[in-house]
């Protein structure tokens, strides 16, 4: 089995066109665990760890940019000032070893319902960045995300990184899984209080095909704070519960029921948001 | 806790000292050898073909395919075991492939041998078979009288127990259904064994086990050679909790070795390793408990049904252990217990820590809570009232001889404090200390706290007229320096519970001789028996303590003390002595015999008890149903502390096996199917679920047992469990019949 190890994004694409099928490796915290389960046996592997490109983060015209190598690791540690959602959910992931190898490219290539960092990147507005031969385009991830482990990326297309708006408030991300750590979500939800732009913005996972969002939850709870005291009426935050609740669609497995799922996030919902509100 | 007691004060890293493992620092630092690690030049891969539906008429075998494969050097099925074509524990009912019929999802069909473990992939994948999939039988309850899946029958054992007044009842009696799901032992290190064939004709195996001489045996008759041609060698564990008692891979990797007559290893993958052994029995529950106005126990009512899964393995023991302990450690006059193991197209179950007493102290635990609640009475002190002692007698009509601290144990875990917890006191927000941890779900004014105390115990050592009797063999010399050695054999498995440790102590605190080696654990010495039931210590460790006494005995006889003064070998001058060269001694040990249970389920069936109490705090979010123990305080019946970090080390572990049957370890079953084969979706505890446990070790030193010692391994796996839910019934005021509880049991009952 051929291994490509480009270290730059030119490289990368060129390896990626002469063979489309081929397995991209970033962090390996799913493809290998689908190797050794024999659920996948790749032809070909594009490891991604040189491509300079990838790494790290930066921020232009009050936007963002997160590369796609960065680790949850890093999100953990070096990025809590800059993206405390984000950081939140990243400790959220499997166990140290897992995070210091897992990428948020990796997250957003693998497009679980349960990917940890997608309900907080639907939250921000993230557009996914990604690079191919024709030219590099950006997709917003409500668009990139279009089912259970199903991405818009084109076979030739790379992802590169997430960009989204900088933006001042307070935020909060929770995830359920039957376990205290080192957990599947079960149940996921972000939210940010956007101060700067005066709107809630939400993110939920596990609770649908892909990471789900209720507009009309955020429209609600939106109109109903009090952005300048940041408060908000006890049965509005109730009505924002149920809202968010209403707007899953979640399934029974093994790891949870529909029932729990949808009445999990209700809660959740409701009480992030009451943490992020002033007392 | 206690810092046990020297047996002889003085003997460096004797007995009662918590003396270092010597595979400790190995495992710590990644040094140590597992059984995944063997290798041999010229090895071949093993790889088992396993039915993927868990019933099945297997119409044909295609294997040509496969064979034809460059690489693969054996294809082997059930036509080609030359011997025995089943084996099994107790009862050789488990084919050693599947032939004509699929029992369970997982049975194996054939083994393959190929030069690289990714050839004999592909080649398992290429095997063809014709399968006619048959409706499985899964409820365990239907089984009893459902047409047989077995010419054996479906009921592996049925086990009514009767005893005292059967018409008696209490005044005031409670009731209840109660049910177990299916517990894995999810050990780390998977099934893995290396086999070799000998010019003779036989075979070595090197292989992780619990109990080589029964492997041997086993191995020996499907492979149609007498037991002196099977050599077996202990090889590194990672871990066992009864899920090593059973065959495996053994005979697979042995018959692959002697087809092909060169060195065949097998490792099974984590999710091969969940199909590939046994499970702890899921049960279903009922009991009536009977009791005078002041909460005297006036008879307990009770049915077990145990699903066996597809073949016995152990089942008739598990079940005579839930009978016989089905009412928990309590006095109890009258008692009709009705308990069935039954054959299921489920995954088979059999030996895991606790052995029968783990579920049905659920049951009678979560009784006693009932009954305190019905008598308005505090649940200790009723537990107390009823606390058995010794003299006392078991619902099998056993009188209690030895010790039998219940009262000891409950008060111990009683007055534990909770040290960093204030009882109205949840952690900070923020921190991951409170319910759903990591997941930063809960605020302080979500969480509820609630404290729950459970009693066990089970029996120690084999019961029902079996003599799982140990041997040992010590050796002492001098060695290149001049400076005595002692050397211990013995086949007794380490599966990670300290007998190599406790055998270098024992050495040094009989015989005072420092330097103690110990030769691996193989078949060329006698059966140790199994390393299970709590009885190592106990069997094992007699019998190095009878050869150790032996050898003194020797010693003295070489100074000129005629009879043999065993005590004083400590102030004879060994050197000298052994200038006239080694002295070698073997001794066996067994315990007093026990009888078999009569069809009342009377009898006196066991050697010995072991006791322990456990009381948990848990905090609950019953919003989010999310739970997590915050603290376990045990009082543990322990006869005497040989080496009181290994004993603390047991209840640490057990508790943290008992916590995970309490709220999230379960192999989940859809029609027979395993829909959680992995350490992603089989959940066990992990550092943020464990909470700090204190432990009081009650040491009462225990007649007839060497050195005064119980086995402590199972003990703290019985009545954590039940401790944990019952802190969590009283955190929420939820029945919670069920382990494991799971969130949306109690975040949907509560909405």
């Amino acid at each position: 089995m051929p291994i490509s190890r480009p270290t730059d994004v030119t490289a990368t694409l060129d390896a990626l066109a002469a063979s489309p099928d081929a397995d991209l490796l970033a962090g390996g915290t799913d493809l290998v665990v689908e190797v050794n389960l024999d659920r996948r046996r790749p032809e070909h592997v594009i490891a991604l760890r040189r491509v300079t490109e990838l790494a790290g983060h930066d921020t232009t015209d009050g936007r963002l940019r997160l590369g796609a190598n960065v680790t949850y690791s890093e999100v953990e540690h070096d990025l809590a000032q800059l993206v405390p959602g984000l950081a939140m959910a990243a400790r959220t992931v499997g166990s140290p070893q897992i995070r210091n190898a897992g990428t948020l490219g990796g997250n957003l290539g693998t497009a679980s319902p349960a990917g940890d960092t997608l309900p907080w990147l639907l939250a921000m507005d993230a557009e996914v960045e990604l690079a191919s031969p024709e030219g590099d385009r950006s997709v917003p991830l409500a668009n990139f995300l279009t089912g259970p482990k199903s991405t818009a990326r084109r076979p030739a297309e790379l992802i590169t990184g997430v960009r989204l708006p900088r933006v001042e408030g307070p935020q909060h991300v929770s995830k359920i899984g039957p376990r205290n750590a080192m957990v599947i979500s079960v149940a996921c939800f972000a939210i940010v209080l956007d101060t700067t732009n005066r709107r809630v913005r939400t993110g939920m996972g596990a609770v649908g095909p892909t990471v789900l969002r209720s507009p009309d939850a955020e429209r609600a709870v939106t109109q109903a704070l009090d952005w300048d005291a940041l408060t908000c009426p006890e049965d509005a935050i109730d009505a924002f519960g149920r809202a968010c609740a209403e707007a899953t669609a979640p399934i029974t497995d093994h790891r949870s029921s529909a029932e729990y799922r949808r009445h999990a996030v209700g809660v959740l919902a409701r009480r992030a948001l009451r943490r992020c509100l002033s007392t | 806790m206690s810092t046990g007691t020297e047996v002889r004060p003085g003997t460096r890293s004797g007995l009662g000292q918590s003396v270092r493992r010597p595979d400790g620092t190995p495992k710590v630092t990644g040094t140590f050898a597992f059984s995944s690690d063997l290798f041999a030049r010229g090895m071949l891969w093993g790889r088992t073909l396993r039915s993927p539906h868990p019933a099945a008429r297997i119409r044909s075998i295609d294997t040509s395919i496969a064979e034809r494969m460059p690489g693969v050097a054996s294809v082997l099925t059930a036509r080609d075991v030359p011997g025995r074509p089943t084996y099994g524990l107790e009862h050789a009912d488990q084919p050693v492939f599947a032939s004509e019929t699929v029992r369970f999802q997982g049975e194996p069909i054939a083994v393959v041998a190929a030069e690289h473990p990714e050839l004999a992939l592909r080649a398992v994948a290429a095997i063809e078979v014709d399968y006619e999939v048959v409706t499985p039988l899964t409820d365990a309850e239907a089984a009893i009288g459902a047409a047989p899946i077995h010419p054996d029958g479906n009921v592996f054992r049925h086990l009514h127990l009767r005893h005292g007044d059967l018409d008696a009842v209490g005044a005031v009696s409670v009731e209840g259904s109660y049910e177990v799901g299916m517990q894995d032992q999810a050990f780390l290190g998977p099934e893995s064994g290396l086999a070799i064939p000998v010019d003779d004709g036989g075979v070595e195996l090197f292989i992780s086990t619990q109990w080589l001489h029964v492997d041997r045996d086993q191995v020996a008759a499907c492979l149609g050679l007498p037991p002196e041609r099977v050599h077996l060698t202990l090889s590194g564990i990672g871990g066992a909790f009864g899920a090593r008692e059973d065959v495996s891979l053994q005979v697979h990797v042995c018959l692959l070795a002697l087809r092909t007559g060169r060195p065949v290893k097998m490792l099974y993958s984590r999710e091969e390793s969940f199909h590939g052994h046994v499970h702890r029995h899921p049960a279903r529950l009922w009991y009536r408990h009977h009791a005078d106005p002041d909460g005297r126990l006036v008879k307990v009512e009770a049915r077990i049904v145990l699903d066996g899964g597809a073949y016995a393995s152990s089942s008739t023991a598990v079940i005579g252990n839930a009978v016989c302990f089905a009412a928990g450690p309590y006095r109890v006059p009258n008692a009709d217990v009705d308990g069935w193991a039954v054959r299921t197209n489920n995954p088979p179950c059999g030996a895991m820590r606790g052995f029968g007493a783990v579920q049905v102290c659920f049951g009678h635990e979560a009784q006693m809570d009932r009954l305190a609640a019905a008598l308005a009475m505090d649940p200790v002190e009723l537990r107390l009232r009823n606390a058995l002692a010794p003299g006392d007698e078991l619902p099998t009509g056993q009188v209690i001889t030895g010790t039998a601290p219940v009262r000891e144990v409950i008060e111990a875990a009683m007055a534990l404090e909770p040290p960093p917890l204030a009882a109205t006191d949840p952690p900070a927000d923020g921190t991951m200390d409170l319910p759903g941890g990591a997941g930063l779900t809960a605020t302080r004014a979500d969480v509820v706290r609630g404290t729950g105390l459970a009693v066990g115990f089970k029996n120690l050592m084999y019961s029902e007229g079996f003599d799982d009797a140990s041997t040992a063999n010590v050796r002492v010399e001098l060695d290149h320096r001049g400076e005595p050695l002692a050397t211990v054999h013995c086949a007794a498995a380490e599966v990670g519970q300290g007998f190599v440790t406790l055998a270098q102590q024992i050495v040094r605190s009989v015989l005072g001789v420092e330097q103690v080696a110990l030769r691996p654990a193989d078949t060329t010495i006698g059966s140790a028996g199994s390393t299970s039931a709590s009885r190592q210590t106990w069997m094992s460790g007699g019998a190095v303590e009878l050869a150790c006494l032996a050898v003194a005995e020797a010693l003295a006889e070489r100074a000129g003390y005629g009879g043999g003064a065993p005590d004083e070998v400590l102030d004879l001058d060994v050197v000298e002595l052994l200038r006239e060269g080694p002295i070698d001694r073997t001794r066996a040990h067994h315990h007093p015999p026990t009888e078999p249970l009569d069809e009342d389920g009377q009898g006196d069936a066991h050697v010995s008890f072991a006791f322990a109490a456990h009381r948990a705090v848990v905090d609950v979010d019953p919003e989010l149903g999310l739970v997590k123990v915050r603290h376990i305080a045990t009082g543990q019946d322990v006869g005497r502390a040989l080496n009181p970090q290994a004993v603390i080390g047991q209840i640490e572990g057990g508790i943290a096996q008992g916590l995970g049957l309490a709220v999230m370890e379960e192999m989940l079953l859809e029609d027979g199917r395993l829909r959680n084969p992995s350490f992603t979706d089989y959940l066990i505890p992990t550092a943020l679920d464990m909470p700090p446990v204190t432990a009081t070790l009650i040491e009462q030193p225990e007649p007839g047992a060497p050195f005064g010692a119980k086995g402590v391994g199972e003990p703290p796996t019985i009545s954590s469990t039940p401790a944990i839910v019952a802190a969590i019934r009283a955190a929420t005021g939820l029945e919670l019949p069920r382990i494991p509880v799971r969130p949306e049991h109690i975040a949907l009952a509560e909405a």
